[in-house]
């Protein structure tokens, strides 16, 4: 069989396309590349997804957890404490049995205990919950005077917002915001090792990799494959990331532009 | 445990509960905790020396070392680290047998991959097949233990990379213009001070250490999620006399407790530490130290 049928047959596979078995025997160096390439699919949908909507409850719980009021602080700084707090892999232990709880009492639930939508609901407040930190942290030093400026040309309220902090905010959170979409992204990978079924062996890139690994009890094929994609999508965040960066800080003198260090030293 | 435990279906809800709690199972999903601990404490100094040596290598004077200490740092962090945790029980446990059986049955003649086996003669087996239950148990979780080390190794050795690299270049200098070697400025004038660099770095690692521990269900260790999993399903009455519904939920709601509260009080722990450490230095932090009293 050349490597292109295969391609053909297995290259859509994670989202049930194509052939309905997968390999059993003699794997060929192609089938690793493809079907471990097809579960990629699932960790950009989970990475994009859970970043979009994450990137919105973020500012808000950034906000909440700035605000003097304690009945907009408390329940941002409880929710961010709560989802820092404990590892991931509980969170997705207990969302899947929780919804499975909730399927009994009404069928609305169904869904929810399917990966695409339960563990996206997860990984959505998780990274809500890590990036509203970083921005908090953001929107505590942004310079005084920026501010000052804005009261002095009379803006209040949502301009002021819309137009000085919030810009400010998220160019002086973006580096470490590149660092939270990289970890997330590797995150995602936890999914299908955390309760939530492969229905129909349908499957992220690690779950593959792991099968490959299984059946051949040589992990040294595999998971190398599986690096290889996970290092290459991490260069194109960095990429796009950088781009986002460029046009945030354009306004800036060349020397005083914050530089992205992909250092990530934060995991979950 | 308790006396009144001999027949579970005449007790009230507490006294169920009671005796439920302390089963022998239950016994078991509390030595489990004791396990993550344990592998914390292990882990913890192992994953530091890792992260030395990582650090030493990739500020090395020898290209070849230096490129293997950056390679290192920055494999292991590009890529997802339960990738790695998965990868290295396997390889690891092969890599020993493989040694073992190169060294013990040096007249071994036929391949050791034989399609979807791994085979090596019966000698080179770890742990040997006639060993009792302990032994294998305790080799699974040293597997565990150098797999965490190494990918924590990484991380560590990037934040005392980073550490050490943030010593003032003076402070060098003076100690080459004193007539230090290389090796005498490095330990008696870099290492003393790199840590209070280091240590906002590590205490991050520690935590991030501790919400990494439930992924040792992945190696297959029979941990707290393992057990967690195990006594929350169903039971009906045919096979145990606490018969009960599906509650993993509560179990897992437990676990997330337990680490939340952990991480709580490592958070409080630290931050006493850094006070400690930052007394007196020369740095903003130890600066508002010192406004604060006056």
């Amino acid at each position: 069989m050349s490597c292109w049928q295969t391609v053909q047959d297995y290259g859509l596979r994670s989202i049930g396309i194509g052939e309905r078995l997968l390999p059993k025997e003699n794997f060929t160096l192609c089938e690793h590349f493809t079907l471990i390439g097809s579960g990629m699919i699932w960790n950009i949908y989970f990475g994009v997804l859970a970043l979009i909507t994450g990137f919105f409850f973020a500012t808000a719980l950034a906000v909440a957890k700035g605000s003097p009021n304690p009945w907009l602080r408390k329940p941002a700084e409880w929710f961010i404490f709560l989802f820092r707090g404990s590892p991931l892999f509980i969170q997705f232990f207990f969302a899947y049995f929780l919804f499975l709880s909730l399927k009994g009492v009404h069928p609305i639930f169904d869904p929810f205990t399917a990966a695409w939508l339960g563990a996206l609901i997860v990984l959505f407040l998780n990274t809500a919950a890590y990036t509203g930190e970083i921005f908090y942290g953001a929107l505590r030093s942004i310079p005084k005077g920026d501010i000052e400026a804005a009261d002095a040309y009379g803006m209040t309220g949502w301009p002021r917002f819309r137009r000085i902090i919030w810009p400010t905010m998220l160019r002086l959170a973006w580096p470490a915001y590149t660092n939270e979409a990289i970890f997330l992204f590797h995150a995602t990978t936890l999914v299908y090792f955390s309760g939530f079924p492969a229905w129909r062996q349908k499957g992220d890139a690690l779950y593959y990799a792991n099968y490959f690994a299984d059946k051949t009890f040589n992990p040294f094929v595999p998971y190398p494959i599986l690096a290889a994609y996970f290092i290459l999508f991490t260069l194109v965040i960095v990429g796009v990331f950088g781009l986002v960066n460029r046009h945030l800080n354009r306004h800036l003198p060349a020397e005083r532009r914050t530089k992205i260090r992909v250092r990530p030293n934060l995991i979950r | 445990m308790f006396s009144y435990c001999s027949d579970p279906e005449t007790l009230g809800t507490l006294q169920w509960f009671s005796c439920y709690l302390t089963t022998g199972v239950h016994m078991s999903f509390y030595t489990a905790f004791l396990k993550v601990l344990l592998l914390l404490a292990v882990t913890a100094p192992v994953a530091l020396g890792f992260g030395f040596a990582g650090a030493m290598a990739a500020r090395s004077r020898i290209a070849p070392l230096r490129w293997f200490g950056k390679a290192y740092i920055a494999l292991v962090r590009g890529v997802p680290d339960i990738a790695f945790f998965l990868f290295f029980v396997i390889a690891l446990d092969q890599a020993f047998e493989w040694t073992r059986h190169k060294i013990l049955c040096p007249d071994w003649d036929q391949p050791i991959r034989q399609g979807a086996d791994f085979l090596v003669c019966d000698q080179a087996k770890l742990p040997l097949g006639s060993s009792p239950q302990w032994v294998h148990e305790s080799y699974g979780f040293s597997l565990a233990v150098i797999t965490f080390a190494i990918v924590f190794g990484a991380f560590a050795a990037n934040v005392l990379y980073g550490g050490m690299r943030a010593v003032p270049r003076g402070q060098i200098e003076t100690a080459e213009a004193f007539g230090m070697t290389h090796h005498q400025a490095f330990w008696r004038i870099l290492v003393p001070q790199m840590w209070v660099y280091a240590l906002p770095g590590l205490s991050n690692l520690w935590m991030v250490l501790i919400k990494a521990t439930p992924l040792l269900f992945l190696l297959g260790i029979e941990d707290i999620v393992y057990w967690a999993r195990e006594l929350g399903g169903t039971k009906t009455p045919k096979f145990t006399s606490y018969p009960h519904g599906d509650w993993r939920m509560w179990y897992f709601l437990f676990l997330l407790v337990f680490y939340l509260a952990f991480t709580r009080v490592s958070e409080v722990a630290l931050e006493r530490i850094m006070g400690k450490l930052t007394h007196g230095q020369a740095t903003s932090g130890g600066e508002a130290q010192r406004k604060a009293v006056t």
